[in-house]
């Protein structure tokens, strides 16, 4: 994608790479789930089905330096930020070859290198940290956007107020993404917050901000890419309001009591994958052996990344305390 | 008291400037820091010198504050965070436990967080049961911090150093009752690292291991305890996490009893565990059970007789310890 006069253009080579990122999370995500009723992966398993478009769109807004802090719900992130496979699958299987050695699970997918900061369980945790992260960036005149995902359960927590108006009243480059995909575990955002659009909260403090259909790709790539120039621009921070629908439970546990089929059905039926699907075949832009193709190159990638996982070890007990202080050995 | 004295609050001043002078990395920030000068006065000043963009006041945001301190860290500065008083920090103890303290190990050691949190703590101004509580055990309890209490004015002025080269969170704990003592400042080289508990007074009878607020008292009770012909050793923890535990059990194989003297609740208390420790590792050389003095089960109350009868008091000590050596009890 290239940006002029802070208009975006996109050709069809790029909307078919969006596909590919989105299908390759979707994919990943139901092996895991699989592997998950096979006992492979143990722990809690929050899957991102169905918010694809959110972090495929936003990670294209990125540079290599730019920073990203998610939630418990990050294999989406994680891989859209371009972790590799193997060691995001080995992190789900516990094992030391994991990005996190396998002491994180599939909550704390971390990637330094990458500048991928987790990986945090805590709801709206991240957000001070973000706000932190930006603060060096500042300090130091480094141009460097981090940007911060957290679900729209997070805004009922104190420190997303807190972080919004740190933010705004110290100017830092930072981009606050907010998936709203409507639940806080079974909890309705109608039932949990007086003013249930996010970013009029946002716009409350100061920050640019602003709603955009989150099951639409090339929106949400748009509008951060925009806030991202903006940022960079020293223009001050801002939040995108990503609405979107998250078509399984909040985790493997979930029997879902709260909400009712028919609104799920629906949901899935304008789902990000499907809509750019449907979009590129009804213009004669990606044909069946073109979409095997993709398909079986995801396939393959996840296959490997399994194989991988289960051929890796598992760390020594010996080295359980390593890493608990930067002198602990073990 | 001679012309080098300096009091407890200006050595922490000093530390803090020099450690700002000599490392751009390094910044202040918390509540009031700036313009107030800071709720104790430490900073006074420090935001003429420094300006504030690095003496940084912040909003009456705990959590949001300290984690932007722990964010700042993982991007390269060196921040010192300063809470108001340890029983404000309970608002930031989940970046505190859930982030700063595990980020080194969820991540597979790829991130560390060299972060300094300074806060008061304690009692003994009068500031009744939300301002006047010792919560250190609570910090001391977890994995991945370090806690840190300068006792003396000499560890007010080295002890922030220290605190700042570590690469791992730090929380330095200030009791409130410290701030206006004054004492000579020795050379660097003269204060020991900062894991290093310290006999402050050598004894061969009764070993008396405290920190904080509670060391001047002891030190108090062993000088009354000479005059009634007992020679008691005063070992100061300084770090309650890790434990000098080499130190202690030095000390109590040479002394063979032990009373410690800690001003947090009794139950689940720092001074629980250092029992359980000598218990454990230091049993046979026991001539008496490890016993302490802590503060009484009720919240800091207002008034100065009722705050005095919770926390633990010089008279108290030396009854106890004497208890331990068999002695009668002076009347």
């Amino acid at each position: 994608m290239n940006t002029d006069n802070n208009k975006v253009h996109m050709d069809i080579a790029h909307l078919k790479l969006l596909f590919k990122k989105m299908l390759r999370i979707r994919r990943f995500e139901e092996k895991c789930a699989e592997l998950y009723t096979q006992e492979k992966i143990r722990g809690f398993l929050h899957l991102y089905i169905g918010e694809e478009a959110v972090a495929v769109g936003v990670m294209q807004a990125l540079s290599t330096n730019d920073a990203v802090f998610a939630t418990y719900r990050e294999h989406g992130h994680a891989l859209a930020r371009g972790l590799s496979m193997n060691k995001v699958m080995a992190e789900m299987f516990g094992k030391v070859t994991g990005s996190s050695r396998g002491r994180g699970g599939s909550m704390h997918i971390f990637d330094v290198e990458k500048r991928f900061y987790g990986g945090n369980a805590i709801v709206a945790g991240a957000l001070p940290l973000a706000v932190g992260l930006a603060l060096a960036n500042k300090m130091q005149k480094k141009q460097d956007v981090v940007v911060c995902f957290f679900g729209e359960g997070a805004v009922a927590e104190g420190e997303f107020h807190e972080s919004l108006n740190l933010a705004q009243l110290w100017q830092l480059p930072i981009l606050f993404v907010c998936e709203n995909n409507g639940y806080a575990m079974g909890t309705a955002l109608a039932i949990s917050e007086s003013e249930q659009h996010i970013f009029r909260k946002a716009q409350s403090y100061g920050l640019k901000a602003q709603a955009v259909d989150g099951m639409n790709v090339v929106e949400v790539e748009s509008a951060a890419t925009q806030y991202c120039i903006s940022i960079k621009n020293g223009d001050g921070p801002c939040l995108l309001e990503c609405n979107t629908y998250r078509f399984r439970g909040h985790s493997m546990f979930d029997t879902q009591l709260y909400r009712e089929s028919e609104e799920i059905e629906e949901w899935k039926s304008k789902g990000p994958i499907i809509k750019l699907r449907r979009w590129l075949e009804a213009n004669g832009k990606l044909d069946p052996a073109e979409l095997k193709t993709i398909e079986d190159q995801v396939e393959d990638e996840i296959n490997q990344s399994v194989e991988f996982a289960q051929s890796s070890e598992v760390e020594n007990v010996s080295d359980l305390c390593f890493g608990v202080y930067a002198e602990s050995k073990n | 008291m001679n012309d080098q004295s300096i009091t407890y609050r200006e050595a922490l001043k000093t530390a803090i400037s020099e450690a700002m002078r000599s490392d751009e990395r390094v910044f202040l920030m918390g509540e009031d820091v700036g313009n107030y000068g800071g709720c104790y006065a430490v900073s006074k000043g420090l935001s003429d010198e420094f300006g504030a963009d690095r003496v940084i006041d912040t909003p009456l945001s705990e959590s949001g504050f300290v984690g932007a301190g722990i964010g700042a860290a993982m991007g390269g500065m060196r921040p010192i965070v300063e809470v108001m008083t340890v029983n404000f920090s309970l608002l930031a103890l989940d970046q505190i436990v859930n982030n700063a303290a595990t980020l080194r190990h969820m991540s597979g050691n790829q991130i560390g967080i060299p972060l300094v949190i300074r806060m008061a703590t304690g009692a003994g101004k009068q500031l009744a049961a939300q301002h006047s509580h010792s919560l250190e055990n609570w910090y001391a309890h977890v994995p991945g911090i370090k806690v840190l209490v300068p006792s003396t004015v000499a560890d007010a002025r080295y002890m922030l150093a220290m605190a700042l080269a570590d690469p791992d969170p730090v929380i330095l704990f200030e009791h409130v009752m410290l701030y206006n003592e004054s004492a000579a400042i020795p050379a660097p080289k003269d204060c020991p690292d900062m894991h290093q508990a310290v006999v402050r007074k050598s004894g061969n009878d009764i070993s008396l291991i405290t920190y904080g607020g509670s060391l001047s008292k002891t030190l108090e009770a062993a000088k009354e305890l000479d005059s009634h012909g007992i020679s008691a050793e005063v070992i100061d923890l300084r770090c309650l996490r890790p434990l000098d535990t080499h130190t202690l059990y030095q000390s109590v194989e040479k002394t063979h009893r032990v009373l410690v003297v800690d001003e947090g609740w009794r139950t689940g208390s720092l001074a629980a565990e250092i029992c359980a420790l000598i218990a454990e590792d230091c049993f046979w050389s026991l001539d008496a059970p490890p016993s302490r003095i802590c503060s009484k089960e009720v919240p800091i109350p207002y008034p100065q007789h009722l705050e005095r009868a919770a926390t633990p008091q010089v008279a108290q000590v030396v009854e106890a310890a004497m208890k331990l050596l068999n002695r009668e009890v002076p009347a």
